[in-house]
């Protein structure tokens, strides 16, 4: 009955989406405001239909209904409450329905706080908002339908894909669909001014708040699952340069160019069709990373049922969707007029520098995913394009934008001086220096490029922060705008996560050791005894637990209990790593397969400043949200007029 | 000119939807990864028979001037176990000469296994110390391998093989349609 209900409300939703995506349209065009205000209702409407269907899928999976063929496939009776919650999205069906649930709300986001925006751009912006929302509705209704039936129900489910069954990822979907899912207000705004013809300061100033906070989702959304690939895998790495984790990081890139250019657009009128470009890309990157993991045309190590002829689907929408937005750009963006004009060192020039690093950045990483499907396609060969490509361009490249990050906030706007500039910067200067330096000899004499990098996060640190040092100074640091702040912890945080992922991969310390009970083992000064190993039980799975004693100079330092788990429904092993962190370190063990006769492998692993990285990137977003705080860039923003003339 | 620069983009977005489509529909699989072993003769053969009592596993076994389907297994593979039913019925429906070489295998957990699931093999070897499995350049089991009459490997599985791969490669290839 209520997934009866559920599916009801999503045939409504689709309704009240095509109604939302069409007249809106016609009236924006011709004026009439009676048409335009239906943009705000549909909205509304839209957002609580698709809640309660996305509500009645949640009630099938917490009571376990079975009849559900969606809860079949990926529920079981005996799973945590959680786990029972986070499987509603942890499907190809189910994260579907969530990501059209996103959607719907940052429609009626854009409805409730865009009061301040003119009529025809609110209902413009909702009307395509809508017109996704209708490609998505449908996708679900007629190829992935979440409220199938099964008859006879069976006694019990299969159970959630066990790499899946972890707090970490429970909220990795959710958060990395609120920042892919929030591009399409930026992606929304591009198309409506495209069609008014019309990019100015306003448009900027009312775009960027939707940019940013999808930015901050999707920042926490990559550290989530990039945290939990760190001691679910048990590889002792961070990233891998999957596909899948690829995919995010694309509309991440062009996220944070989009951010910036934005602002050159709002205080300088300039770089409009760029800016609006980069709207239109950071939206399409995420559907194009949806693709890619749903169409399996790449392997990765991810699990999602895939079928090619959804893959069809999400192609043909991909073409619609990207393909419309850029047909309409090629048509219409060559009439947005610039504006102000500037010199190379200025403000707009550190602005377009990075943007120019981060786009080819996001290119590379483009071309790295896409090499492999294209060679193999042309010429049949194999090939996979790992880290050591991806090491080869990303340094290169992020070297002078992280160099040119801590200069561009001194620069003035039009026109400006370096040599000033970096006077103001000389303790950061100094300091980095000195951080190679000590890198180099006290640490690590063999890697220069990490001794280099190194220095490179000690500079954003001191750098961004070296921006607060007038106001300390005057005493005015309690009257800075949020939105600077939260450009300085941002930027801070950069070097944070620099920091973290340096000293990790560079001068980690590992062990891999054959271990029975009773075994000890050295390792970086510390003592390691296998005191035992045990046979627990799960809720839903059979674990080998490894008991080892750390001790430091016959002193008991900690007890790590890393755990081997049989998922017993789903038949498959999971490595359940255990850490032990200090906040400058990670203490990072493993347990492997093994038996009482022969012993088990052990892999021990000291992470140097490991939880730097997500402590980092947390930040990182953090700083996007203070910025999201400051009055100004409230969604409801001042009206159009005033604002030009303001800019005059 | 400038025109041009700003219908790049939809250019690109062409290119690689082309690129999309042609992967979605050319039924390539992207996990698979290729082998050295196509085109060329199969690798020696030269194995104790896994049924007591058989004459030993030898290169001619290989080159009959019949196409020869190989199958490496073993009792405590799983996704063998899977695809064992697809072999049954190759053997029975379609007469193929398939050879199955037990990997890494006892031989009694291998006979037993067979006894309960059925032998479509019409010869069986033994491969214990994995070392033929080496030469054949095996990565795991099940692998498979269809050899033509002239003893040269035509096609490489590895992983279980499907019901796809029987009516779109397997069976066109012992009515001799695919060289």
């Amino acid at each position: 009955m209520v997934a009866e209900l559920g599916h009801f409300a999503l045939i409504l939703a689709l309704a009240v989406a095509l109604v939302q995506g069409t007249l809106p349209l016609v009236g924006a065009s011709r004026g009439d405001l009676r048409l335009m205000s239906l943009g705000r209702t549909a909205a509304l409407t839209q957002a609580f239909l698709v809640l309660l269907s996305f509500g009645a899928l949640t009630q099938a999976y917490v009571t376990s209904d079975f009849s559900v063929l969606n809860v079949v496939a990926n529920s079981h009776s005996a799973k945590p409450l959680l786990y029972k919650i986070s499987g509603v999205w942890g499907n190809h069906e189910g994260s579907m329905l969530l990501w059209a649930l996103i959607l719907a709300l940052f429609g009626a986001a854009v409805a409730i706080f865009g009061n301040n925006l003119p009529d025809t751009l609110r209902s413009r912006v909702l009307a395509i908002q809508a017109l996704i929302g209708v490609g998505f509705l449908a996708f679900l209704l007629f190829t992935s339908n979440p409220f199938e039936r099964v008859f006879p129900a069976p006694p019990d489910g299969n159970g959630l894909n066990p790499l899946l069954q972890d707090p970490g990822l429970a909220f990795h979907p959710p958060l990395l669909y609120l920042g892919y899912v929030g591009f399409s207000v930026t992606y929304a705004f591009a198309v409506a001014a495209l069609l008014e013809g019309r990019v100015d300061a306003a448009w900027a100033r009312w775009v960027r708040p939707w940019a940013l906070a999808a930015w901050c989702f999707l920042t926490l959304g990559i550290a989530l699952g990039s945290w939990w690939a760190y001691y679910i895998l048990g590889w002792g790495g961070f990233w891998f340069w999957d596909p899948v984790e690829n995919a995010s990081l694309m509309p991440w890139l062009a996220g944070t160019a989009l951010l910036h250019s934005a602002i050159v657009v709002e205080k300088r009128d300039a770089l409009k069709s760029w800016t609006v470009l980069l709207a239109l890309l950071a939206f399409s990157l995420s559907l194009l990373g949806t693709f890619l993991v749903r169409s399996g045309v790449l392997t990765s190590v991810h699990a999602f049922a895939q079928d090619p002829a959804r893959g069809m689907f999400i192609l043909a929408f991909l073409l619609l969707v990207t393909g419309g937005g850029l047909a309409l750009y090629a048509w219409r963006a060559p009439q947005l007029q610039g504006g102000g004009l500037f010199q190379p060192v200025s403000r707009e020039g550190a602005l377009i520098l990075n943007n120019l690093l981060l786009c080819t950045l996001a290119a590379t990483v483009l071309l790295g995913t896409l090499y492999p499907l294209f060679l193999d396609l042309l010429t049949g060969n194999k090939v996979s394009v790992g880290p050591p490509f991806f090491n080869a361009t990303f340094v290169p490249l992020c070297a002078p934008l992280f160099a040119a990050l801590c200069v561009g906030p001194f620069l003035g706007w039009k026109r400006a001086e370096l040599g000033p500039a970096l006077m103001r910067l000389r303790i950061a200067l100094v300091v980095s220096l000195a951080a190679i330096v000590v890198a180099m000899t006290m640490i690590d004499s063999r890697s220069t490029l990490a001794a280099l990098a190194f220095g490179f996060g000690v500079w954003l640190i001191v750098g961004s922060l070296a921006s607060l040092s007038d106001r300390v100074r005057s005493g005015t640091l309690r009257t800075i705008p949020r939105s600077t702040l939260g450009m300085v912890i941002s930027h801070a945080s950069l070097g944070v996560v620099v920091l973290g992922s340096v000293a990790t991969s560079s001068w980690n310390t590992e062990l891999m050791q054959t271990m029975k009970p009773g075994d000890r083992v050295d390792f970086a000064g510390y003592s390691v005894l296998l005191e035992r190993m045990d046979e627990v039980r799960g809720p839903n799975y059979i674990a080998e637990r490894a008991t080892l004693n750390v001790s430091v100079g016959g002193k008991p330092y900690t007890v790590l209990q890393p755990e081997r788990r049989l998922f017993t429904v789903q038949r498959r092993q999971i490595a359940e790593t255990a850490i032990q962190t200090n906040l400058l370190r990670d203490f990072y063990a493993t347990l492997g397969e093994g038996d009482p006769r022969q012993g088990w492998v052990i892999r021990l692993y000291l992470n140097p400043l490991a939880p730097w990285i997500w402590l980092g990137a947390a930040l990182c977003a953090l700083g996007g949200f203070v910025s999201l705080s400051d009055r100004r860039l409230r969604i409801g923003a001042p009206s159009r007029k005033p604002v030009l003339q303001a800019a005059e | 000119m400038r025109r041009l620069l700003f219908i790049l983009p939809l250019l690109t977005l062409a290119l690689m939807a082309g690129f999309f489509a042609w992967s979605l529909t050319s039924g390539r699989d992207p996990a698979s990864i290729g082998s050295v072993m196509v085109g060329r003769p199969a690798p020696k053969l030269d194995l104790p028979a896994l049924r007591p009592g058989e004459a030993p596993l030898t290169d001619a076994d290989l080159r009959t001037g019949k196409p020869v389907i190989v199958n490496f297994f073993a009792s405590w593979c799983t996704p063998c176990l899977a695809e064992h039913p697809l072999f049954t019925r190759l053997a029975e429906r379609e007469g193929a000469t398939i050879i199955g070489i037990a990997w890494k295998n006892k031989r009694d957990d291998a006979l037993a296994w067979l006894k309960k699931l059925g032998d479509p093999f019409k010869l069986a070897g033994l491969d214990l110390d994995a070392r033929t499995g080496l030469d054949w350049g095996l990565s795991g089991v099940p692998e498979t391998y269809l050899i033509d009459g002239n003893g040269i490997v035509r096609r490489h599985y590895r992983g279980p093989i499907t019901e796809r791969d029987l009516t779109e490669t397997i069976l066109p290839f012992l009515k001799g349609t695919v060289k």
